[in-house]
């Protein structure tokens, strides 16, 4: 018996206690929460805190409730505020971080200096920034009276408070909206696959964009959700929340960027000079292609970050500031406030299924590339 | 030897202890309310020497983190002996409805109390009849603060009514007063919700709105949200960011004319803001209930299971008796909720504010939890969010009810 020498009994033995806690703890509960998300578990307030509560399985209502019940409005908006804040919180990270990273590199006096200045706001908790810019953002504290440094009026912009919104959109309109945008994807990986030549990938993408446009036109707009138009945006109060978050977590992205361009060996960037690159082609053409791949593993860790987000929006805007608001904190408050239990259970797992869209497609590629080195 | 006398005497000083007794109150009485509770706490070790009290306190305003230990504990099975709930529906729709409580008729019986605490009252407190906890303080939340001085300086008097309280508004945007009414976050937006609802359905439909008798769907719920959000024209654009103090301080600074708040302002205003009552600061009922008494009220109940029931029991006869409502309600800055407590040991505000809990109509507040459950209170922030933004009467009415219905308020 080669494969049970000592070495993998000792293994199996150390390792058997974590698997079964991690499938209990990890992945049973997970699939305790799907199964309340399906039930009517906290629907009727006398069952919801009972000694041994009733509980009935309904299927998908509360998922149906969510995405088109009269009530769940603050929860459609805090799906669109979430999308928003997700791209702006990544976009402005990847930005400050890879400029301050681009900055850095070019060893400036007291480099060590600045890079614990920049870093160290990641070492509070969210809680702690939260606190300081909601201090920061008061009507009229803070940012809002820096213009009076130089003379001027100070501003009066409603930081965490205005509930003016752009980019707004009928919820009614959301098939034909997301059914374009799948569309469009399509369209261009059909016109990538045909300048590649290949036939059957260009055929079956078009196929499905024509399929999915002709929905869009015909059937889609007669699809109605909801019985009234519903607006929902991107808030102006988020504006505040963005700012603190990207405050806080730049520092991170600066510190991968940087350790990559540290990364990067003198020798090619020698060769790019020989060959006769300016600075600019050399970040164009060098660096910033070899940057890529700390992008997407910045990207990852911000984007379950932002997702998921809840202490922060909580510290800064209070939990009942439906412009602000995120799923997090609308499933705290619908399962531990109003015992609904079973749609605050649904509303975790929607934000579940939205992090494992970001989380496993990375992990599947981190596998297959383990795969390749073994 | 040694050994054997110590393990002697820790033997004897357990056995003693739990011969004599322990009590645990649970409560979200921390800070500025603390000494109201320890007074309470001295008065039951006065009568009851010989049983330890721990005083479980949990901080976090109204009670929200405290609320969530209690639920950790009742679901576990280690309910505290007797524990804080704002008097009324948020205890009965919560933890009544789920048979997690004992009922306190034999108690309201034995002490009496069913004549000395007004009806109205024992009626906010009461399901099927029987009553639920036992009421330490009230509070009222129909109050109308202004700066008597500006007022004066404005030419303006307090108005009686909601579209005489407009009219006095477009009085005063006239004269350069950019907000007229303050108002502060979400939940003191539903506190002026609620005092206008009153003011404009008056007491009667108000208590059939949460018997489900009247449906928000109505003509006149929908009219009273037309004139809520008149009154919300006149208020401040920068609310959401105000906690109430903030807001209060708009009355004194004279950025604003008129606040809608719960009589602790009379506390805020006399304590930390060292004004004398009537000068510095001056009150009248909201617009439109002159004869009402919107109250809110915290309490203690008796879950069951508790550990140590005798000895709750004991802690609330204390928490009815009128000395214990005399000693904790001058420190608290609220009013006794007996009718017979002695009016010379409380504060210009609270005498006021008692000789009208005698006289006037009773009704319970729905933001503060005496006359809607959790479930309602805490998913209403969201309607009044949508209304003060669309303005929309007839979309908030038809989304309140909606929640009625789920709230089990409304069939």
């Amino acid at each position: 018996m080669k494969g049970l020498s000592k070495d993998r009994l000792w293994s199996i033995a150390v390792l058997t206690p974590s698997i079964i806690l991690i499938a209990v703890f990890v992945y049973g509960f997970i699939a305790r929460s799907v199964y309340v998300s399906m039930t009517d578990w906290g629907n009727d307030p006398a069952q919801a805190l009972a000694l041994n509560p009733i509980i009935r399985f309904t299927g998908l209502t509360n998922y149906q409730d969510l995405f088109t019940g009269f009530l769940q409005g603050r929860f459609r908006q805090e799906l669109v505020s979430t999308i928003f804040f997700t791209l702006f919180f990544i976009l402005g990270c990847l930005g400050l971080g890879l400029g301050l990273a681009l900055i850095l590199d070019r060893n400036p006096k007291g480099e060590g200096l600045w890079r614990t200045i920049f870093l160290f706001p990641m070492s509070l908790s969210f809680i702690v920034t939260g606190t300081i810019w909601r201090w920061m953002l008061q009507p009229q504290g803070g940012l809002n009276q820096a213009p009076t440094l130089f003379g001027a009026q100070p501003s009066s912009f409603a930081w965490l408070s205005s509930t003016d919104a752009l980019w707004k959109f009928d919820w009614n309109k959301l098939p034909l909206l997301t059914a374009s945008v799948v569309g469009l994807v399509l369209v261009i990986m059909a016109v990538r696959a045909a300048r590649s030549g290949d036939r059957t990938r260009t055929l079956v993408a078009g196929g499905c964009a024509a399929l999915l446009f002709l929905w869009a036109l015909f059937i889609g707009p007669n699809v109605k959700l909801l019985p009234a138009p519903e607006l929902h945006g991107f808030n102006l109060a988020l504006i505040g929340i963005i700012i603190a978050a990207v405050w806080q977590m730049s520092g991170y992205t600066m510190a991968l960027y940087l350790a990559g361009l540290r990364g990067i060996p003198e020798e090619l960037r020698e060769a790019a000079k020989v060959d006769g690159a300016n600075d600019l082609g050399m970040y164009q053409h060098v660096i910033f292609p070899l940057l890529a791949p700390i992008t997407l593993s910045a990207m990852i860790v911000l984007g379950h970050i932002s997702l998921k987000i809840f202490d922060l929006v909580y510290a800064m805007a209070g939990p009942d500031n439906i412009n602000t608001s995120v799923p997090a904190l609308n499933m705290y408050l619908t399962s531990f406030r109003q015992n609904q239990f079973a749609l605050g259970a649904a509303i975790g797992t929607i934000l579940l299924i939205l992090v494992a869209f970001v989380i496993v497609p990375y992990l599947a590629s981190q596998f297959r590339t383990e795969e390749g080195h073994a | 030897m040694k050994k054997a006398l110590l393990l002697a005497a820790a033997l004897a000083v357990t056995t003693s202890a739990s011969a004599a007794g322990k009590l645990e109150i649970f409560s979200w009485w921390s800070g500025d309310e603390g000494p109201a509770l320890e007074a309470l706490i001295k008065l039951y070790k006065q009568k009851y020497p010989s049983v330890t009290v721990d005083n479980a306190t949990v901080s976090g305003g109204a009670g929200t983190n405290a609320k969530a230990v209690l639920k950790t504990r009742m679901l576990g099975g280690t309910p505290p002996d007797s524990f804080q709930a704002h008097a009324g529906q948020e205890l009965i729709g919560t933890w009544v409805v789920a048979g997690r409580m004992e009922d306190l008729s034999s108690l309201f019986k034995s002490e009496g109390w069913d004549k000395v605490f007004p009806k109205d009252l024992v009626k906010l407190i009461s399901q099927g009849g029987k009553p639920w906890s036992v009421p330490v303080n009230v509070h009222r939340s129909n109050v109308m603060w202004y700066n008597p001085a500006k007022l004066k300086a404005w030419g303006v008097t307090a108005p009686k009514t909601w579209p005489e309280f407009l009219k006095t508004c477009s009085t005063l945007k006239a004269k350069g007063v950019a907000a007229p009414l303050v108002v502060g976050e979400n939940w003191t937006q539903q506190h002026l919700w609620e005092s206008v609802m009153i003011g404009t359905l008056g007491s009667a439909n108000w208590e059939n709105l949460w018997a489900g008798k009247l449906k928000f769907t109505d003509p006149k719920v929908v009219g009273a949200f037309t004139t809520f959000g008149k009154v919300m024209d006149c208020a401040n654009k920068d609310a959401s960011g105000l906690s109430w103090q903030q807001a209060s301080d708009r009355i004194i600074d004279g950025t604003s004319a008129f606040n809608v708040m719960g009589d602790w302002a009379a506390g805020y205003f006399t304590t930390t803001k060292k004004l004398a009552p009537n000068t510095g600061f001056g009150w009248a009922p909201a617009p439109g209930t002159t004869k009402t008494f919107v109250m809110l009220a915290d309490s203690f109940g008796l879950p069951k299971g508790a550990k140590d029931r005798a000895e709750a029991l004991n802690w609330l006869k204390v928490l009815g008796s009128k000395a214990g409502q005399d000693a904790f309600n001058p420190l608290k800055g609220s009013i006794a909720a007996r009718t017979d407590s002695d009016l010379s040991k409380y504060n210009t505000y609270s005498k006021s504010a008692a000789a009208d809990w005698k006289s006037n109509k009773i009704v319970g507040s729905m933001v503060h939890g005496a006359v809607a459950p959790e479930s309602f209170t805490s998913a209403f922030g969201a309607i009044i969010d949508q209304f003060v933004a669309s303005k929309n009467s007839a979309a908030a009415a038809a989304a309140a009810q909606q929640l009625a219905v789920r709230a089990g308020i409304s069939k």
